[in-house]
């Protein structure tokens, strides 16, 4: 499809972050496309996590500007930042339930929070979300009497219980075995194809990013390295994406620089 | 040296800043937030009224209790020999509505209630439960800090009202045992030279220190950092910066009471 023909969600323009005296995000630019699965790659330490911080405005940059909707979400206030974040749902990494409240109160939770409905009815959605990602009958649980897969399968129930527009996901499949990640990758792709979800996800799983992604971007030490479709991605020359790809520990993603020249100071 | 201290009262300053800046966002949630269609719930409140106050009864009893018996003995020891025993018992009331009552009370809470408080929050945040209410459009000082300030707000005055007559009780016990006294003038000399202002200027202390114990818990429960070490750190912060503070405003209202003449 051409890409210039569609509508842009999210669009991120320079921005930098600087946390202490690192650049944790340099002059990072690309656009997210409406109903497109967006997959950020890259190591750990690269500012994946970050990025996704600053999009749902847990973090502001120090430069540059990010644009939801064609709205700049750093340089709203509060109170306009919380009305667009209606329209946003996340699955965090260790999917962060609120332990104090049962499966059917956390999925429960957006939905008193933010709409009037009748407790009823509310108890009828949250059936429904939860039957969508096949956790019916598990309503009064509590977090701690679940497995992983099944609290990230709770986080994404919740992620979704507004409708949203846009679902944010930090490292889905991360510690979870191949079949329940295999699981929460066709529930990404379901509610993106069924729902028109748009989906942005941050993962360094290969085998998820080329089974999900219809855009991927490669991220290093804070600064885009590549934007495109996965085919370009997987034929890229790029060494950084090649030696990512591969998982070669020799390339120019070097880890061993620092421990070198400890090695050469204790020469000395 | 000097660049160290200068950096404890930078750190001071800004943690000061934070409770206060804490004060006024709780406040704006429990007076202005329910005009905006965002009205505190209730379930919550009186759950963490019954976390804080109802389980913390029995205890508050046995420390006001056995305060009250030991002050009887104490002040019966000196007064002896001035034969003037029967005064026991107004001056366990008095130094217990007074003074006693409401800063044990709090020192109990905050070392019950205020530890827990800052370990749940502190746990949220480290596992990401206060990012994800943020992310939610949840805004955590209404959800976590509210409830548990107007719960401490009106459960701590009420505890200390549970402490004021379990002292008289302690007291009363050994007026009437050990020290021989008669019960009739036990109770009428306990209650003659009590008088109302020493009760409500113990309670102003009780609502104070319930402020104190609140803000300072959820202050540095949400401002955790660093896994479980950091809750560890977090809770023991909480605690010792309340007891300082609780006796540092109680060192301070004593003076306003007593110079003011209340």
């Amino acid at each position: 499809m051409d890409n210039s023909q569609r509508e842009v969600i999210i669009s991120l323009k320079n921005v930098t972050k600087v946390l202490g005296s690192v650049r944790v995000i340099d002059n990072v630019s690309f656009d997210i496309y409406k109903g497109d699965i967006f997959v950020i790659m890259g190591c750990s330490g690269s500012g994946k996590s970050t990025l996704l911080r600053l999009m749902t405005g847990i973090l502001k940059p120090d430069e540059g500007n990010i644009f939801i909707h064609g709205r700049d979400i750093t340089k709203i206030s509060g109170k306009e930042l919380d009305e667009i974040r209606r329209n946003f749902g996340m699955l965090f990494q260790y999917s962060a339930l609120l332990d104090s409240l049962d499966v059917e109160e956390n999925v429960a939770l957006p939905l008193r929070e933010h709409t009037k409905l009748d407790d009823h009815i509310i108890k009828i959605i949250v059936k429904l979300k939860l039957s969508l990602v096949g956790l019916k009958g598990f309503e009064s649980y509590y977090p701690s009497e679940i497995s992983g897969g099944m609290k990230k399968r709770v986080g994404l129930a919740r992620a979704i219980a507004l409708d949203p527009e846009i679902v944010f996901y930090d490292e889905p499949t991360s510690g979870l075995d191949p079949v329940v990640a295999g699981i929460i990758d066709k529930l990404i792709m379901d509610l993106s194809r069924k729902l028109l979800i748009t989906s942005v996800v941050v993962t360094h799983d290969m085998q998820s990013v080329f089974r999900i992604a219809d855009r991927v971007v490669m991220i290093h030490k804070g600064e885009v390295i590549q934007v495109g479709a996965p085919e370009e991605i997987r034929n890229s020359s790029n060494p950084y994406i090649q030696q990512f790809i591969n998982g070669r520990p020799e390339g120019p993603i070097d880890f061993f620089k620092e421990d070198t020249s400890i090695l050469e100071d204790l020469l000395k | 040296m000097i660049e160290s201290v200068g950096r404890f009262i930078i750190a001071t300053l800004e943690a000061v800043g934070g409770v206060l800046g804490l004060f006024v966002d709780t406040l704006y949630w429990i007076f202005v937030g329910p005009f905006r269609n965002k009205p505190p719930r209730l379930r919550p409140i009186f759950y963490q009224m019954v976390f804080a106050g109802v389980r913390s009864v029995l205890i508050v009893f046995f420390v006001a209790i056995f305060t009250g018996m030991v002050l009887a003995m104490q002040t019966a020891y000196q007064l002896e020999k001035m034969g003037a025993v029967i005064y026991v018992a107004s001056l366990v009331a008095v130094s217990l509505c007074r003074e006693l009552s409401p800063v044990l009370t709090a020192l109990v809470v905050a070392g019950r209630v205020g530890s827990a408080i800052s370990a749940e929050l502190g746990s949220m945040k480290v596992t990401e439960q206060i990012e994800a209410l943020e992310t939610m459009a949840i805004n955590p000082v209404r959800f976590l800090v509210v409830p548990r300030f107007i719960a401490l707000f009106f459960m701590l005055p009420a505890l200390t009202i549970v402490g004021d007559i379990s002292g008289m009780l302690g007291g009363f016990f050994i007026g009437t045992t050990s020290l021989h006294l008669s019960p009739d003038l036990y109770i009428h000399t306990n209650f003659k030279y009590l008088a109302l202002k020493d009760i409500y200027t113990g309670l102003t202390k009780a609502f104070v220190f319930a402020v104190i114990i609140a803000l300072i818990a959820c202050f540095e429960g949400l401002n955790t950092k660093g896994g479980a070490e950091g809750v560890g750190r977090a809770t023991t912060r909480s605690v010792v910066i309340s007891f300082v503070l609780i006796i540092l405003a109680d060192c301070l209202l004593t003076a306003i009471f007593y110079f003011s003449n209340v």
